[in-house]
């Protein structure tokens, strides 16, 4: 039987990209989805900043408040541990946004109005209404973590904790207190902009978290924006049949830069950089991997970041065809001994004084 | 004889070596089973029991999730997909687990039959959370 309490709350939206589900006791929310008492999810299009410079990627991204009660949580790979976990800016999604999809201000207000949407701790943060912990471990202590927090994982959760455990161990735990969020007067549709640093080699985006808890027919829909030195090299490339399009990539304009560096925790933004955005528009299964990106200049993303071959393992077809390669060569060789013996048994005899 | 023995040496090695080549052997069990649950799915997800027979399930959830086993006829299931009890474990047939919890239970079915096991759980068995327990017979 179901056990999921069927408390009849009103449904809090955390609208944040690259996020993984998690239940609490009732509506839950999602990477962009919102996920209801009966598991449906009703998709929200989400924005992600993903900014690259002298080594660290910086995330933004927002949960937005969308009404109700109660506690709701997320988690969140990461490609490393972070340095820092705090607000972000108040503006540079919007700005980002603005930048490729310029929009009629009234257009723009509407929007902006509506409800869109045993580990180790390595650091714990609060952000407002949001309860924010650094976890390190594998896919089953992130798990099991995250369920002794009242965390309800969805079916698919198992397979895509271990999908981002074998490459990084770093996840980060969001606990989205409704409550919390009305006494502090926050209304529909405010955001709690989180901007994450990270050093890493390369910048990353994961994007099959994307579509966890989400059914074989459901779309999933994102915009991630980079903003890297220079041109970066994908893998996947976005060319529109793999559920991911480029709409834009170009350098980033002096105007935008300035903006972006006036928003706050935002001193890092350099002086030239390259805009790019993806928008994601996939059916949930053929979401299973993640953004690789090379910003070295050797244009090699890593396939593993990208999720497409995990370290250190081995493609079962290829230990099966090994196995039976192996086993026909023992084969061989013992049909191959008896055939000899028999022979030289035969050979003796026959050889053998009268 | 020495050489004889050598033959039956090879031969040994070649029926292993043909052994090992075919994989994992695979088949169900008449009076006990164990099933895996990984990844929000079953392993094995057919098991074979004969009517009558006390069958003894051993469920192992590998997954950092709670998870069901449930098995029944097809009225069972359509009770539980809408029903609101949390967890399960008063009668044989139906059994929670928790985050890498495993559990033995005993079933009978004393009619032949085809009785799925599927766990309720929201969207689990839509997932794929669904195996079949095979009742055949008593001879």
């Amino acid at each position: 039987m179901r056990s999921i309490t069927r408390a009849g709350r009103r449904p809090i939206a955390l609208a944040a990209g690259l996020l993984l589900v998690a239940f609490s006791a009732a509506p839950a929310l999602a990477c962009g989805g919102l996920i209801g008492p009966n598991g449906a999810v009703n998709l929200l299009r989400t924005t992600t900043f993903a900014g690259y410079h002298d080594g660290v990627e910086h995330y933004v991204t927002a949960f937005q408040f969308a009404g109700g009660g109660g506690a709701f949580g997320s988690l969140t790979p990461l490609p490393g541990i972070p340095t820092s976990v705090e607000k972000g800016g108040d503006w540079t999604l919007q700005r980002l946004v603005r930048e490729t999809d310029p929009v009629p201000e009234a257009d723009f207000a509407r929007l902006a109005a509506a409800p869109s949407g045993s580990a180790e701790v390595l650091m714990q943060v609060k952000i407002d209404a949001l309860d924010i912990t650094v976890l390190k471990g594998g896919a089953a202590e992130v798990g099991t973590w995250a369920t002794d927090h009242g965390f309800r994982l969805p079916p698919d959760a198992p397979e895509v904790l271990d999908f981002y455990a074998q490459r990084s161990p770093i996840f980060l735990a969001a606990a989205f207190d409704g409550d919390a969020a009305i006494a502090r007067g926050q209304n529909i549709g405010d955001g709690t902009p989180v901007h994450i640093s990270i050093p890493t080699n390369n910048p990353w985006v994961p994007l099959r978290i994307l579509s966890l808890g989400k059914t074989q027919s459901e779309v999933v829909q994102a915009d991630v924006y980079m903003l890297t030195d220079d041109s970066p090299a994908m893998l996947p490339y976005p060319d529109g049949s793999n559920g991911m399009t480029l709409q834009h990539s170009a350098p980033a304009s002096d105007q935008l830069l300035s903006d972006l560096r006036s928003d706050r925790g935002m001193d890092w933004i350099p002086d030239k950089g390259w805009l790019t955005k993806i928008a994601i528009d996939a059916e949930a299964p053929q979401l299973s991997y993640d953004l690789a990106v090379d910003v070295s200049g050797a244009k090699a993303p890593s396939r593993v970041a990208a999720g497409l071959e995990m370290p250190g393992a081995t493609d079962p077809a290829v230990m099966a065809a090994i196995r039976w390669f192996a086993g026909m060569s023992f084969i061989g060789l013992g049909i191959g001994a008896v055939i000899w013996l028999i022979a030289k048994q035969r050979i003796d005899s026959g050889l053998r004084p009268a | 004889m020495r050489t004889i023995g050598l033959i039956l040496a090879s031969v040994g090695v070649a029926v292993l070596a043909a052994v090992w080549a075919a994989g994992p052997a695979r088949g169900g069990a008449s009076t006990s089973a164990e099933i895996s649950i990984h990844f929000s799915h079953y392993t094995p997800s057919e098991i074979v029991a004969t009517a009558g027979v006390p069958l003894r399930v051993t469920i192992v959830n590998t997954d950092p999730i709670d998870h069901e086993w449930l098995v029944g006829d097809a009225a069972f299931h359509q009770r539980h997909r809408t029903g609101t009890e949390q967890q399960h474990g008063a009668r044989p047939n139906e059994v929670s687990l928790g985050p890498g919890e495993s559990k033995t239970t005993t079933v009978v079915f004393d009619t032949p039959g085809d009785y799925l096991y599927i766990c309720h759980l929201p969207g689990h068995e839509a997932y794929g959370m669904v195996g079949v327990l095979k009742v055949l017979p008593a001879s």
